[in-house]
């Protein structure tokens, strides 16, 4: 009785795991040389499941030739990536899925990074991953496209930006007082 | 260079002194970027992580300081490594006022915890307050978290601020309001069912950005309940239209298309709104049309638009000028270089193909350079589409490449994939059963671990049932030989085992002591797989029957011997029982056995008596000495009572015939099932014959003269009397064709070929198959003949018959209803890939008229087809090269003609090949109706 259904425990905590139908299950950001830049879960993962489809993607993914397609069909899912310069954008997807649009999510994304940064580099993304993840989260909301304009992305982490500048203008001030007044 | 960029970034950093991170952090992140090795990486993490546990408890952190920590943390978690050390603090964080701790805190919190995190609770009164604040940010911010975070138990805590904020006078507020009510409804569709008319009123939102949040939930709600929203198609059609005549604001421009992404999602909706509807649909024709038109092929965004529109124009009711659209997208996305938009045009394809199946004719030469395309992705999406288009006419071309890719890779999730469709489609579509067993054999060889039982079952039931004693005898022969293979598949060794404890001897062409042999080998070599020692243990006990039943002496080899000696001791009780069984059983004289183990009886029905009525007197009996009373399933405990009922009962039923106990008790053990047992144990009989619905299909073929019947449509000569030898050699025949690596254009004809005429001869043999396994082929020709007589004059001569390949196509549609619209579409699209479809074409009509018309005259066929198969050829390439020209004629895209070209040739030498083989013998004949037949 073990040993018939042994595959089917094993191979199918992906889907037995995954409550909801949302678009996007997750997004990766990996590096040519496989190290993780960015990763937001969407469907639920254990810490150990993450490590474990990082790993297996990435070895599926940087593996592939230039030339072939931006999709990859992986355990019943569909994992829609691009390269920009030495980095991976990845995003899980389910199989009846428009693989071009999230290739544009993909690319949509990394212009308002673009636009942020300012012609951004992976090591914008390296030291500032916070940032991409706030960026994200306009973006994207529970593995859905929440907006799709970048000038309305922009504006909201902009107005986000300066609210946290002068906040954290306030606050140290405040702590000078607070520092200057213990003295 | 690396170091000095990253120096550089890092001073410039320090300029703008924006991100506030202390050098240690940016140390922390370039010593890990730098890390040579996993391992290293690893170890400055681990370090990192002792670092924080000691820090983030020291009193009096700045804040500043603290919100390191955090982001430090998040660094941590996202290289793979355990930080729930410091959740707690995350979610302390989210409790400050300061908006930009606030902000880091939500970050991490929605990074850290899944929505049944226990320290979730702690946020919601965080989330309650800051949902109400003054500050739309700050909303926003708790917005996200909700729609992260909130789990079934919290939404009602939530609800009605977020409700309320449905009405804020933020946009971005507005639109989070939405997604995070959707993500309830994902939760917990109870929980705002009373809301849902917020999504349609939030529909005609000022801003397009909460309009197209909302199209989020109400394509999930459509997908559910579509009738319920039948009323907005007009309001989404609306919506479309304005968006492709660009009334959006700019900003909803993305690479000069207005807004693509809310239409892709308003395409989606449109297409499950317009399924099997055609009232629906009939709004919608007019706005896809116009998008088809205004799409930019050029972008990858205006095809993955156009992508949407096939999808949708696929799934409503179909209209033909827009599958003549779709059809002209699928035929660029597939001409196009980008393996992307190969990918697409195939899976697109697949969609439009369950419309109108001639489309994928035009396409077949790219479809095949897909499936033999490097790139894996492409290739699986190439036979996703064969295996939507597979039909009895190309299954054994489709199956076998299926088979052959199986066996090369390495992905166990997608080889079980493709294992279950070998499975399903040689169901659905054996021509053959020894087809059907050799495919079985070879899919149970490769992938064995990764089938389901049912489908072993399934397969002994068909070899009991459906099979002649030839027949069953190649399986055994078969069987013997694959046995002594290393490392074979328990499910497939469990058949190995039934078949031939079953058969093994029946012929008398093995002897026992060979097959029992061969059978303790299996037992040993598979020492720890009980369910195959349990198969062996029971097929040997027949076989011992059998020799007993046949007046025989039963000489038990040692290995034998020593191997039910093992067995009756061992740990598992079933095996015991077994063996046990095995030792009484062998004891008994000639006739008890018979009745006991009939010979070939596997099928034979059993009269079940569920009740279990015979028990009554034992039961009562047993109880007045004071037995237990029977529990109920539900409150029993444990298995190991079940298994002591199981073993009683089956003495009990014994009487019945104890060898169908036998394998019904197999079945259980070795079946995924696991749940009620009890029942199970007589259930199974039938269980294990597996589904109703294959009962059919074996049904139709069970008795061995319909079995020839599907047997000779091979040989093609007329000949009534068709010999056994023909039919192994036909087979290996047909294998060697598959091994000869099959060029592009046999294969293009083998997959696609059947696809219009054996639609046709579908819909005019259906009736009118003669049972007489002989005249098969020829009614077959005949009717094909009829239905193209039909379509052309009445009185065709046959010279005119071989230039009709494309007439013929093109005029199949018209005579078949669905696909009439289509008539038009065909004429551009079918000069564009004009070479296939008519060799296509003529091949199989002067084959067949050729065949019709000689048949009574020569017995023998062989003689005549090598001129008619060279004719073919040159025919063909004529009206091939007459094609092309005409193509550029018509000014149709340059692209596609050197690869006609080029494919000539090909043709050629291919056919010429055909026609050698065939003339080298008579034998060889039995390609051509193979041919034929796929045709």
């Amino acid at each position: 009785m073990l040993l018939s259904c042994r595959w089917f425990s094993i191979e199918y905590w992906y889907l037995d795991s995954k409550p909801t139908e949302n678009m996007i299950h997750f997004v990766l950001l990996i590096s040519r040389q496989g190290k993780v830049r960015l990763t937001k879960w969407y469907s639920p993962y254990s810490q150990k499941e993450r490590t474990k489809v990082i790993r297996e993607l990435s070895g599926v993914i940087l593996s592939r030739g230039p030339k072939l397609c931006n999709f990859v069909e992986w355990r019943g899912y569909k994992v829609v990536y691009k390269r920009y310069a030495s980095l991976y954008f990845c995003m899980c997807i389910d199989q009846d899925d428009n693989e071009l649009e999230v290739l544009e999510i993909i690319h949509h994304y990394v212009e308002i990074l673009d636009r942020y940064f300012g012609s951004v580099c992976e090591l914008d993304l390296i030291f500032n991953f916070h940032k991409a993840y706030y960026i994200l989260d306009e973006l994207l909301i529970a593995g859905e496209l929440q907006e799709s304009s970048k000038k309305t992305v922009a504006r909201l982490i902009a107005a986000q930006d300066s609210l946290v500048e002068s906040a954290k203008e306030q606050a140290s001030s405040i702590s000078n007082i607070i520092a200057q007044a213990t003295k | 260079m690396e170091q000095l960029k990253t120096i550089g970034r890092e001073l410039a950093m320090g300029s703008q002194g924006g991100f506030g991170q202390s050098k240690e952090f940016l140390d922390l992140v370039k010593s890990i970027g730098e890390a040579r090795s996993k391992a290293e990486e690893d170890r400055i993490v681990l370090s990192e992580i002792e670092t924080l546990k000691r820090r983030i408890v020291e009193p009096d952190i700045p804040r500043r300081k603290m919100k390191e920590y955090i982001i430090r943390l998040v660094y941590v978690e996202m290289l793979g490594h355990d930080a729930s050390f410091g959740y707690i603090h995350a979610v302390k964080m989210t409790h400050n006022d300061n908006l930009l701790l606030k902000r880091t805190g939500y970050l991490a919190v929605t990074l850290f915890l899944n929505e049944d995190h226990d320290l979730i609770i702690l946020i919601v009164n965080t989330i309650q307050k800051d949902l109400k604040s003054d500050n739309y940010l700050i909303v926003c911010a708790a917005l996200n978290v909700v729609c992260k975070l909130i789990n079934e138990e919290t939404i009602p805590a939530v609800l009605p601020q977020v409700v309320e904020l449905l009405g804020h006078s933020k946009e971005a507020v507005r639109k989070k309001a939405i997604m995070a009510l959707h993500r309830f409804y994902q939760k917990s569709p109870s929980s705002v069912s009373h809301l849902v008319s917020n999504f349609r009123k939030r529909l005609c939102d000022n801003d397009p950005g909460v309009m197209g949040a909302t199209l989020c939930p109400l394509f999930d709600l459509i997908t559910i309940d579509v009738n319920s929203y039948k009323d907005l198609v007009v309001s989404f059609v609306s919506i479309l239209k304005q968006i492709a005549e660009r009334r959006l604001p700019k900003s909803y421009d993305y690479h000069q298309m207005p807004a693509p992404f809310i239409q892709i999602k308003l395409l989606k909706i449109l297409a499950l709104l317009g399924s099997g509807d055609k009232q629906a649909s009939e709004h919608m024709y007019t706005v896809v049309g116009d998008i088809f038109r205004k799409c930019d092929s050029s972008s990858n965004i205006g095809n993955a638009v156009l992508y949407e529109c096939i999808s949708c124009v696929s799934a409503i009711y179909p209209n033909a000028k827009l599958l003549e659209a779709a059809a002209d997208v699928i035929a660029r996305f597939l001409k196009s270089d980008s393996h992307n938009l190969k990918y697409m045009g195939i899976d697109a394809l697949g969609r439009l193909i369950k419309l109108s199946p001639e489309v994928a004719e035009q396409h077949q030469l790219a479809v095949i350079d897909c499936l033999e395309d490097p790139d894996d992705t492409l290739k699986r999406k190439t036979f996703e589409l064969l295996y939507k288009m597979t039909k009895s006419s190309n299954v054994e071309v489709i199956v076998d490449r299926m088979i052959d890719y199986m066996i090369n890779i390495n992905d166990n999730h997608y080889k079980t994939e493709i294992a279950s469709r070998c499975v399903e489609l040689a169901e659905q579509f054996a021509p053959s059963n020894h087809w059907f067993i050799q495919t079985m054999n070879r899919v149970f060889e490769h992938a064995g671990d990764l089938v389901k039982s049912k489908v072993a079952h399934n397969l002994m039931r068909l070899i009991a049932e459906g099979f002649g004693r030839r027949m069953i005898l190649q399986i055994v022969e078969s069987y013997l030989r694959i046995i002594g293979e290393p490392k074979l598949p328990s499910l497939f060794l469990q058949v190995i085992c039934w078949v031939l404890g079953e058969y093994g001897t029946a012929d008398g062409k093995f002897s026992a002591s060979y097959v029992t042999g061969k059978l303790c080998d299996v037992a040993d070599a598979y020492s720890n797989d009980e369910i195959v020692k349990s198969y062996a243990v029971t097929a040997l006990m027949k076989l011992f029957v059998f020799e007993i039943a046949a007046g025989r002496k039963v000489d038990i080899l040692p290995e034998c011997q020593s191997l039910i000696e093992e067995l009756s001791a061992s740990h598992s009780t079933d095996l015991q029982q077994r063996v046990y069984e095995l030792q009484a059983i062998i004891g008994l004289d000639a006739h008890a056995v018979e009745c006991i183990l009939p010979s070939d009886a596997s099928c034979e029905d059993i009269e079940i008596d569920k009740n279990l009525s015979f028990l009554n007197d034992y039961v009562q009996q047993s109880l007045e000495k004071g037995a237990q009373p029977y529990i109920p399933e539900s409150e029993r405990s444990g298995m190991l009572d079940i298994s002591n009922f199981r073993s009683q009962d089956q003495h009990e039923a014994s009487t019945h015939g104890l060898r169908e106990v036998q394998q019904a008790a197999t079945v259980p053990s070795s079946s995924d099932t696991g749940s009620s047992e009890v029942k199970l144990r007589l259930d199974g009989v039938q269980k294990k014959w597996g589904r109703p619905t294959y009962s059919s299909s074996a049904a139709s073929t069970s008795n061995s003269s319909s079995q020839n019947t599907v047997y000779e449509v091979t040989p093609v000569d007329g000949s009534s009397n068709v010999n056994s030898k023909a039919r192994e050699a036909s087979y290996d025949l047909k294998k060697t064709q598959v091994e000869i690596s099959p060029e592009k254009q046999k294969l293009a004809a083998s997959l696609f070929g059947g696809t219009s005429k054996s639609e046709r001869r579908a819909s005019s043999t259906g009736h009118k198959v003669p049972k007489g396994s002989s005249h098969v082929l020829k009614s077959t020709a005949g009717s094909t003949t009829d239905v193209l007589v039909e379509k052309t004059t009445p009185v065709q001569p046959p010279p005119d018959l071989l230039d009709l390949g494309e007439p013929t196509i093109k005029d199949g549609p018209s005579s078949v209803d669905p696909f009439k619209q289509l008539e038009e579409l065909l004429d551009p699209t079918q000069l564009g890939s004009s070479a296939n479809p008519g060799i296509v074409g003529s091949t199989s009509a002067p084959d067949i008229m050729q065949l019709y018309s000689d048949k009574p005259a020569s017995g023998q066929s062989g003689g005549f087809m090598y001129p008619s198969s060279s004719n073919r050829s040159d025919d063909n390439l004529v009206s091939g090269l007459a094609n092309a020209t005409t193509d550029s004629a018509h000014n149709i895209t340059a692209a596609a003609h050197p690869s006609q070209f080029s494919k000539g040739p090909n043709l050629k030498d291919s056919l010429e090949k055909d026609a050698l083989v065939r003339q080298m013998g008579v034998t060889h004949q039995v390609k051509i109706p193979t041919y034929l037949k796929i045709c």
